[in-house]
Parts: C-alpha cells; sequence; structure tokens
C-alpha cells in the first residue's frame, strides 16, 4: 500500500475530485428542499433502489451517519455511486421538483453522507452468524465485492479472487479521478475486508485460478469478472495507439508516468473516451478532438457526459470514421479518417455508418487514444459457461448454465448500459439468490 | 394611493407600522435610524425599575433549515440610566414630530412609582405610554411585568394609579401567558386606559443543546423560561387579538396595537383585519434590520389599493364579524379535496397524509384507472423513464372525502388540490340548533345514529 499512497500522491490537481464536498449547511439546506415524497420515484429509479427520501430526512434531520446506513443497506458501495452514477438518468432525473426545474442534488447528498460514514471509519455492518457455508467470488469490481458484503452479512464465508494487485475493479482502475479519487474505492474494500471477506488477488480466472478447482472447494461460485481488454481497431499504425483503459488507469495510479501530446485524437465516444480525454485536456493537451463514426444521437455516452465534456473544450467529430494511424519513424503524425454519412438501421437500432466515397482526409496530431469498448467474455465457453452474444447467459436467479455458479455483473449486461449501480444490484440480488440455494440444500441434507 | 394614516386613540402616526418595545428601541440612535427607514412609530424599550442583563440573552427555534422561526429572549427592561433614555426620547420626539414615540414603562407596583414615572414620561413629549404588564421573565419574579398582566385585579388598580396621573393617551400591554386574556383586558378597560396591545412573549424554554446538553441560551452552565416571539408566535397572536377584540366590554371601547409574529405585510394586513388599529414589529426587525418596513408599507397600500380599501379605518377588523363558536357553524356545508392532475407532482405526500392521519379517502390509480398500492413497481424495474412514466396518480374519492383539508395542507404545488364546496344535500343546521331541537343527539349515541340515518350522515 505505501507505493501505491506513493504513486497517488504524486497524482497532479488538475485530475483531483473536481465537485468540493458538500458543507454541513450546503447540505442542510439541500435536504431541506427535499418534500420527502412517498414511495419516491427516486427510489425507483435508483437499480439498488435506495430509500433516498428517508436518508435525505436523515441528513436533514442532523443524523448523517443514519443517512449513511439507509444508504449502504440498499447499497454497499454507495460511497462509489455518491460519485459514478449517471443520476440525471436515475434518481435525479426522476424527482418530482423537475416540475419547478430544481430537482435535488441526490449524488451530492449521499457523497455528503458516506463522506461522513468513511471519515469517521464507522462499521456499520457485522459478519452474520457463521452459516457454514463458503462461497467463491471471482472479480473484485462493484458486482463482486457488492455480492460478497451480502453474503458476508448471511453468515457465509467468503473469498474473492482477483486478477489484479488491486481490488476495486472499475472503481479502482476505470472511472477518472475527477470522478471517483482511488481512495474512495479502498476505502469500501477495506470495509469489506472487514466483514469478514478474505480478499486474494492475482490471482485469474482460466490462468492460475481454475473454475473446477473452485466449484470443489466452494458451495456456490459467483462470477464477476467484467469485460476484457479493448478489441482491435483493424487499422495499420494501430501498434502506436493508446489504449484508453489502461491510459485511465495509469492517470489515477501512475499519472507520473504519462506522456500526454500536443494533439490528441481519442477514437471512440462512450464515457470512457470522453473520460480519456478529460485526462488529455487536463495534463495539458493544447488540443483533444473525439472522433466517432456515427453522429451525436447515437453517442453511448450519457447527455451530461458530453456536456461536460464540452465545457472542457473538447471538440467532437462525428461522422468520422479512422482508417489509418500516420506514424513516422514511431511518432504519430496524425490519424487519417473518412467521412460516413447514416445509413439504415444496424442489429443494434442504431443507423448504421457508411463511408462517403473519396471523403477520406488527415486530422493532424501526435497522440491517438482508442475507447472502442471492451472484449467480451465467449472464452467462458471453454470452462463450459453457456454465453450468448459474447454475454453469460443466467436465468433469473442469476445462475449460470454450470450448476453451483452465478454470474452478474459486466459479464452479464447483454442489454442496457453497463454501469457501478447495476453491477451493485446484480451482486445484492445474486448473493440473495445464492443464498436461498445454500439454504435448499441445508434443508434438504436435514 | 391607499391613505395609511393611522389614528390610535389620541395618537397619530403616518403609518401603522410601529417598533416594539425591545432591543430596537433602544436608543435615539436606532429610532432615528428607524424612522428614517419609514416606521410610523417606535415604542420605546422598556423604561422604570434598575436592572442588570446577562449573556447570553436570545435562543431561538431554527427549522428545517430557516432560521429564527422564533426568538426567545430572556433581556430584561432598559439596563441604560433613566436620565440617558429620557432625554433621548425627548430627542427623537423633537426630531421626529409626525411620528409616535410611545415610551414603555415599568416599574416597582406603588402608586408614587407609577406617578413618577408618568410624569417624567410626560415631560419627555412623548405621544403615548405603554404599561408593561407581559414581561414573562426577571421582572415578573420583581412583582412586576406578567405578575400584573396575569392578575387583573393587579391590572386594574396600577392602571388606576397611572390613569390618575396621565394626561397623554396610555396603553396596556398585555401578556398571553394567562388562561384567558379577555380578564385582564377587561380589567384595563375598566381602570380607563386609552389603548390595549398584545401580546407581549409567550413563556418558552426554547431547546436544549444536543451536544452539550446545556439549556439554550446557555447563561454560564445554567437556563431558564424567557419570552417567545416571531413567525412562530403569530397564529396565536391572531387568536389572542381577535378575542379581545370582538369581546363586548372591549370592542368600540378602545383601539388595540396588534403584535406577535408580523414578518411582511401581509402578516400585519391579517392582525388589521382582525381588529388591530396599528401593529407592532420586533423579531423580524432584529432578523433583518428596520430596512424591511419598505415591504410593510409598499405591500399594505398594495393591497389595501387592489381591493379598494381607501384608509384604514375599512380594513380595521373587517375579518371580525365571521368569528364564530364551533356550535354555530353550518353542519351541512360540505367541501371535497379536487387534485388538479396536470399540475400533480406525484410526491404522493397527499395520499399518505390522507391514508395514515386522515380519512382515507386518496387512492393512487394507474395509467387504465385501476386503483394500486404504493410500491407496487417491481424490483428488477430502475432509472427516470420507469420510475416516472408509470407511476401512479394520486385520486380522492370524494363520497368518502370528509373536507378535512389536511392533504391541501400538504400538497406542496401551488393551486394543486382544490377544496370545493358541494351540495351535501342537507338543509343548514347548527349544533345548537340541533341540540335545542333534538337534545337527546347530543347525549346518546344511538340517538346520534338515528339523526345521522334520518339526514343521511354517513361515517365511513
Amino acid at each position: 500500500m505505501n507505493e501505491i499512497e506513493a504513486r497517488l500522491s504524486s497524482s497532479p490537481a488538475s485530475l483531483a475530485e473536481q465537485l468540493p464536498p458538500f458543507s454541513d449547511s450546503q447540505a442542510l439546506h439541500e435536504a431541506a428542499r427535499c418534500l420527502y415524497c412517498y414511495d419516491a420515484p427516486c427510489t425507483h429509479a435508483c437499480p439498488t433502489h435506495i430509500d433516498v427520501a428517508t436518508f435525505i430526512r436523515r441528513i436533514a434531520t442532523g443524523d448523517p451517519l443514519g443517512a449513511a446506513k439507509t444508504i449502504l443497506e440498499a447499497n454497499i458501495l454507495g460511497h462509489s455511486c455518491a460519485r459514478v452514477c449517471p443520476v440525471e438518468e436515475l434518481c435525479v432525473g426522476a424527482c418530482v421538483l423537475h416540475a419547478e426545474g430544481k430537482p435535488i442534488a441526490i449524488g451530492r447528498l449521499q457523497r455528503f453522507a458516506t463522506d461522513h460514514l468513511y471519515a469517521r471509519g464507522v462499521s456499520l455492518f457485522r459478519p452474520g452468524p457463521p452459516s457454514g457455508r463458503r462461497v467463491a467470488v471471482v472479480g473484485a469490481g462493484p458486482a463482486g465485492l457488492s455480492c460478497a458484503a451480502e453474503l458476508a452479512k448471511l453468515g457465509h464465508a467468503v473469498t474473492v479472487f482477483e486478477k489484479r494487485e488491486l481490488a476495486g475493479g472499475l472503481s479502482t482502475y476505470g472511472i477518472i479521478g475527477l470522478r471517483e479519487p482511488v481512495a474512495v474505492a479502498l476505502a469500501e474494500v477495506e470495509m469489506i475486508r472487514r466483514l469478514g471477506v478474505a480478499i486474494v488477488t492475482g490471482r485469474s480466472l482460466g490462468e492460475d485460478l481454475a473454475l473446477e478447482e473452485l466449484r470443489r472447494d466452494f458451495e456456490a461460485v459467483f462470477l464477476a469478472i467484467g469485460l476484457g481488454g479493448m478489441p482491435r481497431l483493424g487499422i495499420p499504425g494501430e501498434d502506436s495507439v493508446v489504449d484508453g483503459l489502461s491510459w485511465i488507469e495509469r492517470s489515477k495510479l501512475d499519472p507520473a508516468s504519462l506522456r500526454v501530446g500536443k494533439e490528441v485524437v481519442v477514437i471512440g465516444a462512450g464515457n470512457t473516451a470522453i473520460d480519456a480525454a478529460t485526462v488529455a485536456v487536463r495534463l495539458g493537451a493544447e488540443r483533444v478532438t473525439i472522433v466517432y463514426r456515427r453522429s451525436r444521437r447515437e453517442m453511448p455516452a450519457y447527455d451530461h457526459e458530453y456536456g461536460f465534456a464540452r465545457l472542457e473544450g473538447i471538440d467532437f467529430r462525428f461522422l468520422t470514421q479512422p482508417v489509418r494511424v500516420l506514424v513516422d519513424n514511431g511518432t504519430v503524425r496524425g490519424l487519417a479518417c473518412v467521412r460516413m454519412r447514416l445509413g439504415r438501421a444496424d442489429a443494434s437500432g442504431r443507423a448504421r455508418p457508411e463511408p462517403v466515397p473519396g471523403s477520406e482526409f488527415v486530422l493532424p496530431c501526435d497522440q491517438v487514444i482508442a475507447a472502442i469498448g471492451q472484449n467480451k467474455v465467449g472464452w467462458l465457453e471453454r470452462l463450459g459457461i453457456a454465453t450468448e452474444n459474447g454475454f453469460v447467459r443466467v436465468d433469473e436467479e442469476w445462475r449460470t448454465s454450470l450448476p453451483g455458479v452465478w454470474a452478474g455483473g459486466d459479464c452479464i449486461r447483454a442489454r442496457g448500459a453497463a454501469s457501478t449501480v447495476m453491477a451493485v444490484e446484480d451482486g445484492k440480488r445474486a448473493a440473495r439468490a445464492i443464498h436461498r440455494a445454500l439454504c435448499a440444500t441445508s434443508a434438504a441434507a436435514e | 394611493m391607499a391613505d395609511l394614516t393611522t389614528r390610535f386613540g389620541g395618537i397619530t402616526a403616518p403609518n401603522p407600522f410601529w417598533l416594539a418595545s425591545a432591543p430596537p428601541t433602544n436608543s435615539a440612535r436606532q429610532v432615528h435610524r428607524a424612522f428614517e427607514a419609514g416606521w410610523g412609530g417606535a415604542v420605546w424599550k422598556t423604561i422604570g425599575a434598575p436592572v442588570l442583563n446577562v449573556a447570553n440573552r436570545y435562543g431561538a427555534w431554527h427549522w428545517n433549515g430557516q432560521k429564527m422561526l422564533a426568538i426567545n429572549n430572556v433581556e430584561l427592561i432598559s439596563d441604560r440610566p433613566l436620565d440617558v433614555n429620557l432625554r433621548e426620547i425627548a430627542e427623537v420626539k423633537r426630531t421626529w414630530p409626525d411620528r409616535a414615540v410611545i415610551v414603555s414603562a415599568m416599574v416597582e407596583s406603588t402608586r408614587e412609582a407609577w406617578h413618577d414615572i408618568v410624569a417624567r414620561i410626560e415631560d419627555t413629549g412623548a405621544d403615548g405610554i405603554e404599561l408593561n404588564y407581559g414581561c414573562p421573565h426577571g421582572m415578573s419574579e420583581r412583582g412586576m411585568g406578567s405578575a400584573v398582566g396575569q392578575v387583573p385585579e393587579y391590572c386594574e388598580r396600577i392602571t388606576a394609579w397611572v390613569m390618575e396621573r396621565a394626561s397623554i393617551p396610555v396603553i396596556v400591554k398585555l401578556t398571553p401567558n394567562v388562561t384567558d386574556i379577555r380578564w385582564p383586558a377587561r380589567a384595563a378597560v375598566r381602570a380607563g386606559a386609552n389603548g390595549l396591545s398584545l401580546i407581549n412573549t409567550i413563556n418558552s424554554i426554547v431547546g436544549v443543546d444536543l451536544d452539550t446538553l446545556r439549556l439554550v441560551p446557555d447563561i454560564g452552565g445554567k437556563g431558564g423560561h424567557g419570552g417567545y416571539a416571531g413567525p412562530a408566535v403569530k397564529p396565536i397572536a391572531l387568536h389572542l387579538l381577535s378575542a379581545v377584540a370582538s369581546d363586548p366590554e372591549v370592542r368600540g371601547a378602545v383601539p388595540i396595537s396588534g403584535m406577535g409574529g408580523i414578518a411582511s405585510w401581509r402578516d400585519a394586513a391579517e392582525f388589521l383585519l382582525l381588529g388591530a388599529t396599528s401593529v407592532q414589529v420586533c423579531t423580524s426587525v432584529m432578523h433583518w434590520g428596520f430596512r424591511i418596513v419598505e415591504d410593510l408599507v409598499d405591500g399594505l397600500s398594495r393591497w389595501m389599493d387592489e381591493k379598494g380599501f381607501a384608509t384604514l379605518d375599512e380594513v380595521v377588523g373587517r375579518a371580525l364579524p365571521q368569528l364564530a363558536a364551533f356550535e354555530d357553524f353550518d353542519l351541512s356545508f360540505r367541501t371535497v379535496a379536487r387534485i388538479d392532475p396536470e399540475r400533480c407532482i406525484r410526491c404522493d405526500l397527499c395520499w399518505v397524509a390522507c391514508n395514515d392521519t386522515a380519512h382515507q379517502c386518496i387512492d393512487l390509480v394507474d395509467a387504465s384507472g385501476q386503483v394500486v398500492q404504493p410500491r407496487s413497481w417491481d424490483e428488477g424495474s430502475n432509472g427516470k423513464r420507469q420510475a416516472t412514466e408509470g407511476r401512479p396518480q394520486p385520486r380522492v374519492r370524494e363520497a368518502d372525502c370528509v373536507g378535512c383539508r389536511l392533504c391541501y395542507n400538504v400538497c406542496p404545488v401551488e393551486d394543486c388540490i382544490r377544496m370545493v364546496e358541494v351540495d351535501s344535500g342537507r338543509p343548514a343546521v347548527t349544533w345548537a340548533e340541533l341540540v335545542r331541537e333534538r337534545p337527546e343527539v347530543g347525549r346518546d349515541w344511538q340517538a346520534m345514529e338515528r339523526y345521522r340515518r334520518d339526514v343521511g350522515i354517513d361515517i365511513h
């Protein structure tokens, strides 16, 4: 940890958490505005169904620890979610005060409450009475940690296996520090360890961790392995392209190692592309341009992320397809692109972009970063786990095709936007399903 | 432009807005500033017996992010030397001949002491004297303030002593810390007082600090009751004002200066409508300063213009004739709540208020018109669209609505819930009339049931 702390301490201020915390009086005033709706729509909109109105009332009555308890009972990773949730699409988007254009700043209030909790190091939850059952969780990202915590609260002995050096998954490695500092994710990991969950790092499924062994040594296995690395662009000069996820990871854990260009082009228009572009801007790039082969309408990034990017000064070139990276003696000189136009809808329901003949042009740049999604997990078929379109197939109880193996998080998210909060909910509900299954087998044994 | 000229007994002022006897009127410097800001009058902070003050003096009740809903004080009457006060009062009156300068007084309960203070006040040229029979802390322990106001006989005797000597108008300020304020009011009128003012502060303990476990305000490790004032006391003041203003022994005999929680022209207008000829203000000035008088004067005259009132005489007491006892209310008058689905933001506060605590006549209705229960959404659904588009709409079952008006009160949206008058189908009848005709209805549940059946009153 000391080495990590040392690296984190070199992080530049430009990459530090962007929104300041609410002061006590800001939180009190914002909380006082909340109407305390009954059966509030914000709670319905939240994938983990946090009782938002109740936690806000508890802030208003001067009980921030009580507020944190209300939050974490529904969402054990509420400290991260307060920062990374697309609240405009969820709780805040559903706030009844939208009618007058001033919804409650739910994410900021949630952060106020969980910051209060973590600053005091209070343990809100205890491990349940030991059940004598052992569960393995593969992947220490939000889905895995959420499942592990819920199972531990139910008394099961949980071991989490994580291939990376640190637990936390994308919260630790993949969300830029402007939104979520590493320390936030690591504090949650510590809290889950205090619940008695063993976290073993540096073990990778299918490499030095065999699924068959897990199935033999544990009564249940929960796969929360997320997705893989970035798929190949398939264009000449690709070897000189920086991988967007690694770029963000280094910006969080080893910022001193980053070399930013003067003119940076980012390929892709999801939230990761915007984050990668933001890091480039913050580290001093003079011009940062996002190129995307479809139009703004098809862009997968949230509207508020797009708005944020524009304020950061990031340019967008829509309907632009990269065809070649121009590299001169190992130095990037530009990105050759063609213009696109939208044709008929494809399988994803989005209009299929088609190149405009003879439209090739060069975007001069000295660095190209790509963030075009992550590889799916079709390789799990080799371990005997059925997949569908590259995602793990699960039933309504989060069971995979393999007995005793459940799955959740990004690796099952075939539909809808993958997000931290959805992963947390998967983990929570899968934990209940696993618990039900374990209880059923104990009942059968008696 | 409405004429706000105020004639209060023999006292005149350019407007009815007077500073109440309190810290804001402690010195000439303050009262000059207040008159410059436009106040029509000022009741000087009580002068009289020698005192020493303590710290901390003011506690306050802050509620849900709103500061100073009410203030509580243990400050005594003026601790400045009597001569200084009298000299400054004279100077202020000379400088501001058109404003009402009234001096609040409180001395030991002897005839000599009161005769002496009346003479000294008259020498300043002040327009009137206010007898402080209301201060509920400190002075009352010394036999003054509310110790007088709480005993009608004392109230009458001391007022009579004052009237023996006074040649300028005398106003008696009443304490609300009594069971029936009409008794001291009548006593003052009997003794010849020229006016009444009410309410003085209400006895209170404003709170306990949950960190230190000390009373608020903390006076060196001790605390005690103090006088409570500010917006939170307004409804109590309005009730006591109306009780006095509608009393046959007071009505028409003397004018009343009303106070208690006035913060805006709207509050002031309500006091005028319930029988106050002038109004006095303290807490909101202590919160925001003398400048609030601009809103008071301007807002009141604009409202009077809109309502077609040319002078204050047309406003004062105008709402009093509606005051009635419960037994004189029409039992057949019926209203029901109606929710405007266009304005409704579906916070469902009306639903929970009605179903948990009132009369269970609001339903949640889905898009197909089916009644659904709260939290009937699927656990697997989420996102703003699913949470808002499928959200049911609260709707009143009018046949079951008793017209309690709780939903109207909790609704956060202006004009979303209206109370609509509907025909009950029953002839008008009051409780008094009913029990005069059918006395058994008030004594016997079976008779009551028969009566309800006869006239068609269904209690669900």
